[in-house]
């Protein structure tokens, strides 16, 4: 099979819950993890003569995320009724936007990687729904919780733009770093608020024309999107090596067995006869309520990125690796006052703090210690009051007993000693006992300096300044 | 001209989206009907509207809209009093095949 004589075009929907107390279009709660039918009322159980209220919030966020990814916002747009039967929906249909969504257009940039430059991803549109309820199934029933009903999602379409698995990763990556700081979803995909569909089809490389193109619906982890993407264009590509056509059709990716297959269930469902949802008046965004929310938005990561280079000196990658996260960025600025060495912070949460979050298994800002006590840790590094060593062995400390730096520092003895008398002491110890070194370093065997700051070091248990044993034997062997 | 949009085809069709089931002359009867309806719109057709923006509300004032708050509380034996079936707090239903 010859894969390098095509090529994948790939178009992302993703699905993610908005960060809202209450529903969509009802006062029920939208916390996760509640009861069966706890979070549940007679709107968003769809009980005949209720009526939709549209929540604010909901319309700001997703205001939000539209201005984050350089959407323009529409200033009129209706809700449609999407009609389907399943027995999750319970008014039988999703009020969802079609012709007219909140946020038109826009792009999100992907940052360079080792194979390729930084590329730009266009977005279709943005558009407002309520998600449906959740199907347990059973031996001989399926159960049926409405919890989620009503809890209300965006939508966001890109255009057929990415090349690969690899791209939808990154772009999967970007998109959920911009929900989160604009907090308009958390990107929890365990909890089922961050979903993907993935349009996928091939062409020869080169080709203008689009291919046929298949949907793998329901993909809820960025590795399963990576996977199943990967397994349809190989799939693909010997359905047309071997002579034949690919189906336009609906898939489910089967993580067990690392395959595609056709989802049976819904084959009359793409009939969705959208209709201008009666219930709802036209959605309208004021100009001033359009710059209410601009005014209210927080630096993007791209804008933070920028400011990391510029301002604090840090090179484009360390940048890339402390804005992904908003929690990580935050945290990296919250150990900065005071410190003038900015690039040791950012190193320092690179590679100690990160590696903390990465093997605790817990979320980034429950695992590691507070960042004020990491910007005093690094403070007395800077002060050299303890070595990098020290600094290194409290954190772990720290870590593990909740402790703060300075009682960490005395617990453990790791302060450093500057005091020139008794290092000068342990100065003279040391070339006392070692005569016969002393006369060949004044003869001109320069490498021996490091002997001398090894032997002394290690007589004061390693806690000594180097800066100040360095001094004063340099002081004491040329005099 | 009534009597020649609407096929017998998509009669059943739009009976399997809305998941009901009817008899031949029930079939015939509802193809008649949405012909007329269609005939209906054909006259509404006759207006030129090319330069009025689709309506889908009277009432342009815009969306009312409510704070986010939580106001209801739970009360999922309430919700499920009316279900035909229920088990441990869900909705029970037939067997869905996915």
């Amino acid at each position: 099979m010859n894969r390098e004589a095509y090529e994948a075009v790939i178009g992302l929907e993703v699905h993610t819950h908005l960060l809202t107390r209450s529903k969509l279009f009802c006062g029920c709660s939208t916390t996760f993890g509640a009861g069966p039918n706890e979070n549940v009322c007679p709107v968003c159980m769809g009980m005949p003569g209720v009526l939709p209220v549209l929540n604010r919030r909901a319309v700001e966020l997703a205001i939000r995320t539209g201005l984050a990814a350089h959407c323009a916002i529409a200033p009129y747009s209706i809700f449609d009724r999407k009609s389907y039967f399943y027995p999750d929906l319970p008014k039988g249909y999703q009020i969802s936007q079609y012709e007219t969504p909140i946020c038109k257009g826009g792009y999100i940039d992907l940052p360079a990687t080792e194979n390729g430059e930084p590329r730009r991803i266009r977005l279709t549109r943005i558009h407002i729904e309520e998600d449906a309820g959740k199907n347990i199934h059973g031996e001989n029933a399926s159960l049926v919780d409405f919890n989620r009903s009503g809890v209300p999602l965006i939508e966001i379409v890109s255009e057929p733009d990415l090349r690969s698995a690899e791209d939808a990763g990154a772009y999967l990556r970007q998109l959920r770093a911009i929900l989160r700081y604009v907090d308009a979803s958390d990107g929890k995909m365990e909890e089922g608020s961050f979903r993907c569909d993935c349009n996928v089809s091939i062409r020869k490389r080169g080709a203008k024309e689009y291919g046929v193109r298949s949907e793998i619906k329901n993909l809820n982890s960025f590795r399963f999107v990576e996977d199943a993407i990967d397994y349809e264009v190989g799939r693909q590509i010997e359905i047309v090596e071997g002579g034949g056509k690919v189906a336009q059709e609906t898939l489910l990716w089967d993580p067990a067995r690392k395959e595609t297959r056709p989802m049976r269930s819904k084959e009359y469902a793409n009939d969705y006869r959208y209709f201008p949802e009666p219930d709802l008046p036209p959605l309208i965004v004021p100009a001033e309520m359009e710059e209410k929310v601009r005014a209210s938005m927080p630096e993007l990561p791209a804008d933070r990125k920028t400011r990391y280079v510029r301002e604090l000196g840090l090179t484009e990658y360390e940048a890339d690796v402390l804005i992904a996260d908003r929690d990580v960025a935050d945290y990296f600025e919250a150990t900065l006052p005071a410190l003038k060495n900015r690039k040791s912070a950012a190193n320092w949460v690179m590679t100690e703090v990160l590696r903390v979050a990465r093997d605790s298994g817990e979320s980034f800002v429950e695992a590691v210690p507070p960042a004020a006590e990491v910007g005093a840790l690094l403070r007395m590094v800077e002060g050299q009051k303890i070595s990098l060593n020290a600094a290194k062995t409290a954190f772990a400390a720290m870590v593990k007993s909740g402790k703060g730096a300075e009682a960490t520092i005395a617990a453990l003895g790791l302060a450093q000693v500057s005091d020139e008398s008794a290092i000068a002491a342990a100065c003279d110890k040391v070339l006392a006992a070692e005569p016969e070194k002393v006369a060949e370093y004044r003869a001109g065997r320069d490498k021996l300096f490091g002997f001398f700051v090894g032997a002394v070091m290690k007589a004061m248990g390693g806690k000594a300044n180097p800066k100040v044993i360095n001094d004063i034997l340099r002081a004491k062997l040329t005099g | 001209m009534a009597g020649t949009k609407i096929t017998l085809e998509q009669v059943r069709h739009v009976a399997r989206l809305a998941r009901l089931e009817w008899s031949p002359e029930q079939e015939e009867r509802l193809r008649a009907d949405m012909d007329e309806m269609l005939a209906y719109v054909d006259k509404l057709n006759e207006l030129d509207t090319k330069e009025v923006a689709p309506t889908t509300q009277v009432g342009e004032a815009g969306m009312p809209m409510r704070d986010d708050e939580v106001t209801n509380r739970p009360a999922a034996e309430a919700m499920l009093a009316n279900a035909p079936s229920s088990e441990r707090g869900y909705f029970k239903v037939p067997k869905i095949i996915e």
